[in-house]
């Protein structure tokens, strides 16, 4: 049998829950440092509206060739960005400017090209332009989204098994989203509806692993094997641990291939994903199951099972 | 509850053949004829992301057309009050859409009630005060009138750009409504983004003015505009050579003689002489007897083509026209001359509207994703199932199996529920690969601990299923909530990866435990094993 842990690892992660709560906790707090450095989230054009424009190149062009092309329509405050490789020609023009009616906004944009290279020189492969009003929109809905999909687990938790693993469930997910946004900050990557997807995917998965072990402790509390609650969920993170660990390997691997083949178009979207995945492996493992435990001290659990 | 392997395989089977016959249509669009019939017209679409095409969403001034209206009934209840010989000094539209009504005495205010009661019955007294012997009177719109007339001219918006994105052909195009005055249209396939918008966004109104040749334009020009008419621009007309286009200005009368809502064809033409294309309208029968009059009454005069606010032309009246025919020049493109005809062809639009969000793909960088998004799906794939493999041996083999089951059975469910796939989609389909495994690793994880405890090949697997699956089950529905939050959320690419990922993980169920068993139970029960490949 290949086993990557073996079966009788009695590893004490219980022991460790203080060391990774300061850690995790310092970590969101340089995320949240980095945040108001940075004067709030890089916003994608999603929520803060403008536009993105993705235009390819039949000839060779720089990106201070397309500056002084913008210039020229009072566009000088975009960003223009290499996208993907080199000999693809590619750039991406983000401006912040939004205009009422976003119709005037692209055509800016494209006459200005236009006049600059030549028409049919370039192609104009994407477009995201978004006004001011639906930002505000999509913004809203993304965190109300959040919100609600949290306070969903939070009641199916506490009905399928107690309330107080229902909180440390939650915990465990504010905390992956908090350590993904916080990543995303540092790397100071943009937050984009894409982002948000994943966030939610993220909430999907770890919950998911913190499920696992939980029903773990639910059996072996049952059991009543041993009555230290202590050892109880130190017995039940190492039993499943090669489960934790496996399927977090294969997401991984998944998650790779995504991020290496998938193209410039998801990366930011996979890279997402890739963080939360490992940040919801380790709260499933050092925060969601020694919570329960935590919880334990101010509220001991009154029904002690049949 | 299922005991029975062969009932068990059988289902298996059907449901699996059920899939691939829902999923050849996408697989094989172009079907022969003579087995087409057999097959489901549901099949897969692909997202904007994917094909190319663009993501609209428009804002439909309804205030403006609210403003039209109240316009309209100002200049209604002043006809209404001459008609019944009631005497007052104005009738005014204000800016926050009220009527402003003066009347010279007390008594004429009865008068006014009645002619509103009588008339107007959608006009309310808002206010009315008397000063300096006057009555000053203030009326409004009803609450429900307004909402009705924001409602229909959302209505019509819907109606008249569906009408125009039919003319345009583009297939499967999605125009519905978002909120009280938004509207969202999906044009897949879509090449040249902004022809499109230039043509769903334009009012397209078309009006017909006489021009105003007892005045000077001159002397309009300089803010001596006279009562009764207006300025208008002229269309950008080509000055002679250069190729630069210059404004010219028209002083028109005020009064608009006929309208665009009176044609019933619009067709691009060639003219003879220049090889110039135009627009020939036909009017309706009542537009053309309008039509049949204006030019009677109006001989030698010059009479205006107006869209959207700019003179289009204003040839002189050389004779009465009758059988209703005429066009619209304009020194058009072909491309112009043809998207013009549609739009009027379709009607104008009763407000203006705004591109409040506007989404475009290409069709070369949708099918760089496909491609991108095919091959990482394979390759990520292929690295879980040699993982998987190595790891679990021949019961490794078994999740693979289940695997590639998973993915056929995905795909035919997409198809069967006309799902739209987009970029996160494939994505969506990559994460459920890496999750579906989950469940297997589960199981087997759980059968290796009942083998340790000591248990015999067949009991472990027994047992390994029966405890996993509570977990599973568990662990699956909180993943579902997180889908569907993400479902209600998203807007196109997003919601196609809610799509792929509740599919993805309710079919898991199924292939992870169910075949997955039939697998491991026809080994375990028909021959006496003694050591478990895991």
């Amino acid at each position: 049998m290949f086993e990557l842990i073996r079966p009788d690892t009695q590893f004490d992660f219980v022991s460790k829950m203080k060391a990774a709560v300061i850690a995790s906790v310092a970590f969101i707090a340089i995320g949240m440092a980095s945040i108001v450095y940075h004067g709030g989230l890089n916003l994608g054009v999603d929520f803060a509206g403008g536009a993105v424009v993705q235009v390819q190149f039949q000839k060779e062009a720089t990106t201070d060739g397309l500056r002084s092309a913008l210039d020229g329509v009072q566009l000088e405050n975009s960003t223009i960005q290499a996208f993907g490789t080199a000999e693809n020609r590619e750039f991406l023009i983000r401006t912040p400017e939004t205009a009422a009616d976003l119709k005037l906004l692209t055509d800016r944009i494209d006459s200005a090209l236009a006049k600059a290279f030549g028409a049919g020189t370039y192609e104009i492969r994407r477009v995201e332009a978004v006004g001011p009003k639906v930002g505000k929109d999509l913004s809203r809905k993304a965190i109300l989204a959040l919100a609600l999909s949290w306070a969903a687990m939070l009641v199916y938790i506490a009905w399928r098994f107690e309330f107080r693993y229902a909180v440390g469930g939650i915990l465990a997910l504010i905390h992956d989203v908090l350590v993904t946004v916080a990543v995303l900050s540092l790397l100071n990557m943009e937050f984009t509806l894409n982002t948000v997807a994943a966030l939610l995917t993220i909430i999907g998965f770890s919950i998911n692993d913190t499920i696992v072990i939980y029903d773990r402790i639910r059996e072996n509390v049952k059991k009543k094997i041993r009555s230290d609650l202590r050892q109880i969920v130190n017995v039940s993170v190492n039993e499943t641990l090669s489960r934790t660990i496996l399927t977090s390997l294969t997401v991984f691997m998944v998650l790779l291939a995504l991020l290496f083949l998938g193209g410039p178009v998801i990366f930011d979207f996979s890279f997402a994903l890739f963080v939360g995945v490992v940040a919801g492996s380790y709260s499933t493992v050092f925060i969601a199951s020694p919570f329960v435990l935590f919880m334990e001290r101010f509220a001991p659990s009154k029904r002690k099972r049949k | 509850m299922f005991q029975n392997i062969k009932v068990r395989t059988l289902i298996a089977t059907v449901i699996t053949l059920a899939a691939v016959y829902c999923f050849l249509p996408t697989l094989y669009p172009s079907l022969p004829a003579s087995v087409k019939p057999y097959f489901p017209s549901n099949r897969i679409h692909l997202g904007l992301d994917l094909q190319g095409g663009m993501h609209l969403v428009l804002e439909v001034d309804t205030d403006k057309a609210l403003e039209g209206t109240v316009e309209r009934l100002a200049n209604a209840v002043r006809d209404g009050l001459m008609e019944k010989r009631v005497r007052f000094r104005s009738v005014e539209r204000r800016p926050d859409n009220t009527i402003a009504v003066e009347l010279p005495n007390r008594e004429a205010r009865a008068d006014l009630e009645k002619v509103l009661s009588d008339q107007f019955p959608d006009l309310e007294i808002q206010s009315a005060e008397a000063a300096e012997g006057r009555e000053k009177i203030s009326l409004r719109f009803r609450e429900k009138r307004i909402a009705d007339i924001r409602k229909t001219t959302l209505d019509q918006s819907l109606e008249t750009i569906r009408n125009r994105v039919d003319q345009f052909g583009v297939t499967e195009p999605e125009i519905i409504p978002q909120g009280d005055d938004r509207i969202l249209i999906q044009l897949p396939g879509i090449k040249d983004p902004k022809r499109a918008i230039d043509l769903i966004g334009r009012t397209a109104l078309l009006e017909f003015k006489l021009v105003d040749e007892e005045h000077g334009l001159e002397e309009a020009l300089r803010g001596n505009v006279p009562a009764g008419s207006v300025l208008m621009k002229g269309s950008r007309e080509k000055a002679e050579g250069t190729g630069t286009r210059r404004d010219t200005m028209y002083l028109l009368k005020e009064r608009t003689l006929l309208t665009g809502q009176s044609l019933e064809n619009a067709q691009v033409k060639i003219s003879d002489r220049f090889g110039e294309p135009y627009v020939a309208i036909k009017f309706n029968t009542q537009g053309a007897k309008d039509f049949d009059r204006i030019t009677g009454e109006n001989v030698n005069k010059r009479l205006a083509i107006i869209l959207d606010g700019a003179v289009y032309s204003a040839p002189v009246i050389k004779e009465r026209i009758s059988g209703g025919d005429a066009q619209v020049t304009g020194a058009f493109t072909m491309e112009e001359a043809r998207d013009l005809a549609i739009v009027l062809r379709a009607g104008s639009l009763p407000a203006p509207v705004r591109v409040l969000e506007q989404r475009s793909v290409g069709p070369s960088l949708g099918q760089d994703s496909i491609d991108k998004g095919i091959l990482s799906t394979i390759i990520g794939a292929l690295l879980v199932f040699v993982f998987i493999v190595i790891y679990y041996r021949w019961s490794g083999v078994v999740a693979c199996i289940a695997l590639l089951l998973n993915l056929v059975l995905l795909l035919g469910a997409m198809a069967l529920f006309d799902a739209t796939l987009t970029l996160p989609g494939i994505a969506g389909i990559v994460l459920t690969v890496g999750m579906a495994v989950d469940a297997n690793v589960l199981i087997f994880e759980r059968t290796r601990e009942e083998l340790r405890a000591g248990k015999t090949p067949r009991a472990a697997i027994e047992a390994g299923y029966a405890k996993a699956f509570v977990t599973i089950f568990d662990s699956n529905v909180t993943t579902l909530l997180a889908a569907v939050f993400l479902f209600q959320f998203g807007s196109g690419p997003v919601k196609g990866f809610a799509v792929t990922l509740t599919i993805g993980l309710v079919v898991s169920m199924f292939t992870a435990i169910f075949v997955t068993r039939i697998i491991f139970d026809s080994f375990t029960w028909t021959r006496k094993i003694e050591k478990l490949s895991i």
